[in-house]
């Protein structure tokens, strides 16, 4: 019992950074109907400024408190601003022009910036795996309540930034006026410009929204694993990808719910079966939950797109 | 309408992507069907052992050997075993094209620039000549960068312009998988090939691990292939005789499922039960996933106090060890142990703080206590490229030495009359020592080291036995 729910907190700690990632393909999916398939190596490149920050601040175990947290803060924020204006320079120089392309070359196009950003990748930090700092000890909140089963801060940490960016991201699509202007593009883009919403301008917001998602989950993803690498980028896309298609993608909460499965199956899988089976059963399951809902979990047939 | 088609690209995404799961998994299966039948090394094991002693008399690695060694630095060639040749006779200019094919891009990148320097560096103190020919010396690489490793396709591409350009020798690989693929074309064309770093037990000798990869090897024509690496047998040996040492008394192993990583571990798990340490568990991880913490997880509930990794820095090393330290962070309490894929400079780089107290052994001894011809080569080494040779580095410089000695013998820049006398090399006094290749193309040199992580670079441990004793 002890180790079911250990896995369950690594899996839910590793789920909340999927659902990081595939909160922008569904963003971006949702609004244009593209999948952005650089945007699992955007996710490295904005883990990798992040890891630049925290190298050059040189924030170690025994800076104080204030420090730590005004260091984090400082990489968050660079990090998500940095995802956010490669995103938003993506979209300008490799989507935009193909918007009304056949559907094929917008997605070879987003292949061919994948491996772009790879090259950047490896040229900036080299190829082999970096540490990532992780300035805040891995210390058990659980233990003051003396339960034998451990959750570090830095797992925490990572699921509350993932539940409140849920929470910010939801509000801004749903509230807001540009939000508004969001979902009316994903519904019909001909008739929004005819209303007078800039279309360029939703969805270069949209694109930006995305990268600073990935911006937030590269820096959550260093901490909890403590090391990047300029290929990584591939495999945590593709699930987090899976995710959003699990979750219905196009839908912002199936995201997550779909990133939150897929960690914890994977932890689980590596758990209690043998560890190289663990994509087998992760697509295994996508297989399985497509076959009675073609549109994944949460979507439905009148998606509420974006 | 506009749904079906938003469906349809989703599905067609979706089928690209099951088809590189299916590909994956299907080269793990070929792998774990290797596994089960991996029961009775230890024949061969013996024997490869035993043949190595008999062929050495003096089976210490890197000793200093005699007085051949002022020789280097005057440019003449090294060696002073029986068959040295008098100068060929000088071919105006002809060239002789050496390549190797080593994986310059991704994971082990790094790594491998410091083995082509000690290539560089063997083929410059013999002025560029070897046989009468200019050496035409290229370095090919069989990484891709979208792979971030070497690549099947990457390495067959080589192997074939090897065969086109007429290449006199092909020095490779650093990946033992990578050499399966291209000893067989090579092997056709009868291209020597001469690895300063693959140690998979079945580039050379028939039997378990993996006995379908030896079959497959040298199908049309004699053998052609040759490392100045002792391979995983004696490896694998060293390992379970160091984690004794260390007092493990339980074990955890883990795999990359590739060739190297999988061969190795199962020869430590086999010379570790013989040992008396108990195998908690036996698995393969992929050696791409961002994170293994269930994985460790898993380590950590068996209780044991070592967590054997068969695998490289580019193939999750790092990252594993990371995540047992999320956990664990006492290196005492589980030890993380491998072998010469994770000695390196780049795993060292990858793991930070958290990889004090790491073990990994290799071939070669502490450069600081290098002598002799090692010493020489270490001296020269520093002086050239204003830094420490990482421990690969040794095998660049001493697989090309060698090259080349055979080019000297045979005056020839014809691949099959070098192969010739690769074959009949006699002792070479090379930078490792005093060494000839026995008759399956293995060296003779047997010795392994054990190395502690320490800081931010392996420092020296200790010379670990080879040999099992019950």
């Amino acid at each position: 019992m002890q180790d079911f729910l250990q896995i369950l907190i690594t899996g839910i700690s590793l789920g909340s950074v999927f659902a990081l990632i595939a909160l922008g393909y569904t963003l971006v999916y949702g609004i244009i109907e593209l999948i952005n398939f650089a945007h699992g190596d955007l996710f490295m490149l904005s883990s990798f400024a992040a890891l630049t920050v925290l190298d050059r601040l040189d924030i170690g175990f025994r800076d104080a408190t204030g420090s730590k947290v005004l260091g984090m803060l400082a990489a968050l924020i660079v990090a998500m601003i940095f995802g956010a204006l490669v995103n938003v320079l993506i979209e300008r120089l490799a989507y935009r022009r193909l918007r009304n392309a056949p559907r094929l070359a917008p997605l070879i196009s987003a292949l061919g910036m994948s491996f772009v950003l790879v090259q950047i990748g490896q040229s900036w930090k080299g190829s082999a795996p970096v540490s990532f700092p992780r300035p805040i000890a891995n210390q058990n909140v659980l233990a003051p309540f003396g339960s034998p089963v451990t959750l570090g801060l830095n797992n925490l940490l990572t699921i509350v930034v993932t539940i409140l960016l849920l929470i910010a991201l939801s509000y801004v699509v749903n509230r807001t006026r540009i939000g508004k202007a969001m979902r009316a593009t994903a519904q019909d883009r001909d008739a929004s410009a005819l209303m007078g919403i800039d279309i360029n301008r939703t969805i270069a917001f949209a694109f930006l929204l995305g990268g600073a998602l990935a911006g937030a989950a590269g820096l959550m993803f260093g901490q909890f694993t403590g090391t990047m690498a300029f290929q990584r980028g591939f495999e945590a896309g593709l699930k987090a990808f899976t995710a959003a298609v699990l979750g219905g993608i196009g839908n912002l909460t199936g995201a997550v719910l779909g990133g939150f499965l897929i960690g914890i199956t994977q932890a689980f899988s590596d758990f209690y079966l043998d560890p190289r089976w663990t994509n087998s059963v992760i697509f295994g399951l996508l297989i399985l939950t497509l076959v009675f809902r073609p549109s994944g979990i949460l979507g439905d047939s009148t998606t509420q797109k974006a | 309408m506009v749904r079906q088609s938003k469906k349809h690209s989703i599905l067609m995404v979706l089928m690209l992507v099951m088809g590189m799961v299916l590909a994956a998994c299907g080269a793990q299966d070929v792998q774990s069907t290797a596994v089960s039948g991996a029961t009775a090394a230890a024949p061969v094991v013996n024997t490869v052992v035993t043949g190595g002693q008999t062929a050495v008399a003096e089976p210490t690695a890197v000793a200093p050997i005699d007085t051949g060694m002022t020789a280097v630095a005057t440019g003449t060639p090294a060696t002073t075993g029986a068959g040295a040749a008098a100068p060929c006779p000088d071919k105006a200019g002809e060239e002789a094209l050496i390549y190797s094919s080593l994986p310059m891009t991704g994971g082990s990148a790094a790594q491998i620039q410091t083995v082509i320097e000690g290539m560089r560096l063997a083929l410059e103190q013999q002025d560029g000549k070897a046989g009468g020919y200019t050496i035409k010396y290229e370095p090919l690489d069989d990484a891709t960068a979208a792979k971030g490793s070497w690549d099947e396709g990457q390495e067959t591409e080589n192997a074939n312009k090897a065969i086109q350009d007429k290449a006199s020798v092909y020095l490779g690989t650093f990946n033992s998988g990578a050499a399966a693929v291209s000893i067989p074309i090579l092997n056709e064309a009868g291209i020597p090939m001469i690895s300063p770093a693959n140690t998979a037990i079945n580039l050379t000798l028939p039997g378990n691990p993996e006995p379908k990869l030896f079959q497959s090897l040298y199908q049309n024509g004699p053998r052609n292939y040759f490392r100045v690496v002792p391979n995983d047998a004696l490896q694998g040996a060293a390992l379970a005789n160091y984690a004794k040492e260390l007092g493990v008394t339980q074990v955890y192993i883990l795999h990359d499922q590739q060739t190297y990583g999988l061969g190795l571990a199962s020869v430590f798990r086999d010379r570790a039960k013989e040992l008396g340490i108990k195998v908690a568990g036996f698995e393969g991880i992929d050696p791409k996933a961002g994170s293994y913490s269930g994985v460790a997880q898993k380590v950590i509930s068996s209780d044991s106090n070592a967590l054997f990794f068969g695998g490289l820095d580019a193939t999750g090393g790092p990252q594993l060890l990371k995540d047992l330290r999320s956990i664990q962070p006492d290196p005492d309490a589980v030890k993380f142990m491998g072998g010469d894929g994770i000695n390196s400079t780049d795993f060292a780089k990858g793991v930070g703080a958290e990889g004090e107290g790491t073990y990994a052994t290799v071939a070669t001894a502490n450069p600081a206590n290098y002598e002799g011809r090692a010493k020489e080569f270490y001296d020269s080494y520093k002086a050239k490229y204003n830094k420490e040779p990482d421990p690969y580095a040794i095998f660049g410089y001493d697989s090309m030495g060698v090259a080349l000695e055979a080019m000297n013998r045979a005056c020839s820049n014809d691949p099959k009359a070098i192969l010739e006398q690769l074959n009949e090399l006699g002792q070479y006094d090379g930078a490792l020592g005093n060494f000839t290749f026995d008759e399956n193309g293995d060296t003779t040199l047997t010795s392994y080291y054990g190395w502690i992580l320490k800081g931010d670079k392996y420092t020296f441990d200790r010379e670990v036995s080879t040999q099992i004793e019950k």
